[in-house]
């Protein structure tokens, strides 16, 4: 990877030197002698942090210093702290690893609080690291000083203050270990200046100091036993599959959950890819924008087999008339989502691996006890009944501009299998869900509980720096471009080439799509004028930025324009595809309205009509 | 909607009081009652909680309280298995003409004045609060100047203790 700030290799750095021969490293565990900052740096070391993106200011400076040290962890200068906290979150959920972030106090540490929410909502593991005005300033509203820790405290996990310099690699221990285990999500380390200037001592490990944090992992044996039973008996069963599958690694498992029992599954805007694509079991999506064959799987099933899922309201719809027959098996690491929106006849508590593993095994020793195995073929005789009817598509627009999904959609033809795609939030990143066909887990990484505009670029930028020989696609929408672009000079000094597809129709597609169907067509602040002035020139503004601009406005010139991309690996790319703005996301499921009413496009109601 | 009273074990640490009072106010529950203190652990404060919800909130504010880094234990103490108490000071205007009969309704509730002047008392008293609400009741005919009560307390009947299980 080639980088502007790029450090020499560790070979590099170790010619010999003149001067006293340096003193031999104390024995691991052992303390020394440091400042806080020295401190902070080497617990990340320690704690196998590998990249920061942050950005420096007042209150952090002094930890700045010894960062230019660090041989281990790489800190990537971004242009916008929300771009840093949006690249932990892509490299956190690209890797699997902890995302780190790095901001000064006050406006710094604020500009964090979207990411922050976004991963909390998204239960992303990230560590958000702030400096804090110094401990006899606080409370005195001086400069840059912002209560963060008060701030984020509904938005995260958990957050400290720290107040004493001996207890930095205690903190960063403990972050690493909350946003990393049981539910994972995001913890911000606030240190005040001063605790980063003044001498202390380090050894590691510390001892973590947790006495109210014992997630369950381990499932409890009768409940699993009570699901198996369940499912056995199930005519209508639906594996509900939610990101929490994703987080907890469970894909083998659950493929094998699925195989051994021919449970048709579904995959959560989360989960893309837990399961995949192309299995036969596979019905696709559910929720607002699902697949019909997905949403009515739920609405007429007698057992749903919620693993790793939340009953989000943009899945169950009208939560009073959501799968009404349905008999629920809940299984996640956070007992407060059991039972939170809809009721579990079953709650298994733990680690979503663990959990499937347990119940492939107790659910054949289940039909190995039964008298007679319930046969699913009326289940997938209707469910395919609906597949076929009303399979995901789109209509070419009649004004003759190019089409949206079609672009999305080849996209996501011609790049290899383990191609990593981000998205913003809107129609793009619905398309981006329906027409991208996933294979694997983490390779599609999106805003799914937030629904954060903006979302695509930094967090493609933090996934390609965790996964660098992986190729990286931001779906973007236009809206959502031009609030978070200024990460492309990053990506590009940096060496972080990504690629950018923005879904340009001129407009916030999305809520002009709303205002389409449910504000008689007035289109009150929709129109960006992206496409009436062409400002901005994404394909000038791409090349100002140090990327490579291409653009596309027909059918004929996307494949080729795709093909480009991808053979431009020296600098991040953006491709402007301008499409038409009438291009609307079906099936739908209007906000407020039940699942049973779901549209597969406008004013076909294929289950509400079914039963008139 | 009935009334629950929880024991929440917390670190005591900064803030504490905050991350559960934010907790109750986003989740939208409302807090009738709160009272903080030490316990025999040093490290260890003890929340009572007094709420107003159902069966099925109840379960889902326990369980966010739960994930609560700094919560360590959580225990519903049921009126009948546990002594609760809440203390009330209260100004009652008394001048010679009635303080004889402020002074047997104090003794009636096993209340106690704590300062007098030519026109008021001040009573203390301790009860549940529905004991409370019963003397203030009574005293109201005589014109209650200023009334401040302390949030509930309460502990579990019996020589168990809900701490020692908690720090093993």
């Amino acid at each position: 990877m080639t980088s502007a700030t790029s450090r020499p290799a560790p070979g590099e750095s170790s010619s010999p030197r003149p001067g006293p021969r340096p003193k031999p490293a104390p024995p691991s565990g052992a303390p020394i002698r440091v400042t806080g900052a020295q401190s902070l740096v080497r617990s990340l070391e320690a704690v196998g942090c590998e990249v920061v993106f942050g950005i420096p200011g007042g209150t952090i400076l002094p930890a700045y210093d010894p960062l230019l040290d660090s041989t281990k962890v790489r800190h990537i200068l971004v242009r916008h702290e929300q771009g840093a906290g949006h690249a932990a979150t892509g490299y956190a959920q690209a890797t699997g690893k902890v995302g780190v972030c790095m901001a000064t106090s006050g406006p710094g540490a604020t500009n964090l609080v979207t990411p922050l929410a976004d991963a909390n909502m998204d239960s992303v593991p990230v560590v958000a690291i702030t400096g804090q005005q110094s401990r006899p300033l606080i409370g005195t509203d001086a400069f840059q000083e912002a209560d963060i820790c008060g701030i984020t405290m509904p938005i995260t996990k958990h957050n400290f203050l720290v107040t004493d310099a001996a207890d930095i690699p205690r903190a960063v221990a403990e972050a690493f270990h909350l946003a990393s285990t049981g539910r994972p999500g995001p913890v911000l380390v606030d240190i005040p200046k001063d605790v980063l200037q003044e001498m202390t001592s380090f050894s590691w490990p510390p001892e973590l100091r947790l006495p109210g944090y014992r997630p369950t992992t381990r499932p409890h044996g009768k409940q699993v036993r009570e699901a198996a039973k369940l499912i056995a008996a199930a005519r209508r069963p639906v594996l509900y599959v939610g990101g929490g599958v994703i987080k907890a690694e469970a894909s083998a498992e659950l493929l094998e959950l699925a195989e051994s029992t021919g449970i048709p599954v579904v995959t959560t805007l989360m989960a893309r890819g837990a399961f995949p694509d192309s299995h036969p079991q596979h019905l696709g999506m559910p929720g607002m924008h699902g697949t019909v064959s997905a949403v009515a799987a739920m609405q007429k099933s007698d057992l749903l087999i919620a693993l790793g899922a939340r009953f989000d309201d943009r899945v169950t719809g009208q939560l009073s008339t959501f799968a009404p027959d349905a008999q629920v098996v809940h299984a996640d690491i956070d007992p407060a989502e059991i039972s939170k929106n809809r009721r579990a006849d079953v709650p298994i508590v733990g680690d979503c691996k663990e959990i499937i593993s347990e119940l492939v095994d107790a659910v054949r020793a289940e039909k190995e006890n039964a008298a007679r195995t319930v046969d699913l073929a009326p289940w997938w005789e209707q469910l395919d009944a609906l597949r076929e009817t009303f399979p995901l598509g789109y209509d070419w627009p009649e004004d003759g501009t190019l089409s949206p999904q079609y672009a999305i959609e080849r996209i996501g033809a011609l790049t290899p299998p383990d191609t990593l795609f981000t998205a913003g939030v809107g129609q793009h990143q619905m398309w981006a869900a329906q027409f991208v066909k996933y294979e694997r887990p983490r390779t599609w990484i999106n805003s799914g509980g937030l629904g954060t505009m903006g979302y695509a670029v930094p967090a493609a930028m933090g996934a390609k720096a965790g996964v660098p020989d992986v190729q990286v696609w931001a779906i973007d929408g236009d809206g959502c471009f031009q609030m978070t672009n200024q990460e492309l000079a990053t990506c590009a000094i940096e060496g972080i080439p990504i690629k950018v597809a923005v879904i340009n129709n001129g407009n916030l597609g999305m809520v002009r799509q709303w205002q389409t169907l449910f504000y008689g067509e007035r289109y009150s602040s929709t129109d960006l004028g992206t496409h009436k002035h062409r400002i901005p020139d994404f394909k000038l503004l791409a090349e100002a930025m140090g990327c490579a601009g291409l653009r596309a406005e027909s059918r004929e010139e996307v494949d080729a324009v795709i093909q480009q991309a991808m053979e431009i690996n020296d600098r991040p790319v953006v491709i402007d595809f301008v499409v038409g703005k009438d291009a609307q996301v079906w099936p739908m499921v209007a906000a407020g309205t039940g699942n049973s009413e779901i549209m597969a496009a406008r004013g076909i109601r294929p289950l509400f009509d079914e039963d008139e | 909607m009935t009334r629950h009273t929880l024991s929440v074990l917390v670190e005591d640490k900064p803030g504490v009081l905050a991350r559960v009072a934010g907790l109750f106010s986003r989740r939208g529950f409302n807090i009738e009652s709160l009272a903080v203190g030490r316990t025999e652990h040093p490290d260890i404060s003890r929340m009572t909680i007094v709420v107003s919800v159902d069966e099925l909130p109840l379960e889902q504010v326990t369980k966010q309280l739960n994930k609560l880094i700094n919560v360590i234990k959580i225990v519903e103490l049921e009126p009948a298995a546990s002594v609760q108490r809440q203390l009330l000071l209260v100004k009652v205007r008394a001048d010679a003409t009635v303080r004889s009969q402020v002074l047997e309704t104090v003794q009636l509730f096993r209340a106690k004045v704590v300062d007098v002047s030519p026109e008021a008392v001040t009573v203390e008293a301790t009860g549940t609060s529905e004991k409370l609400d019963a003397l203030l009741r009574m005293l109201e005919p005589y014109g209650l100047r200023e009334i401040v009560q302390s949030g509930m307390v309460a502990i579990g009947r019996g020589a168990r203790s809900i701490t020692a299980t908690a720090v093993r």
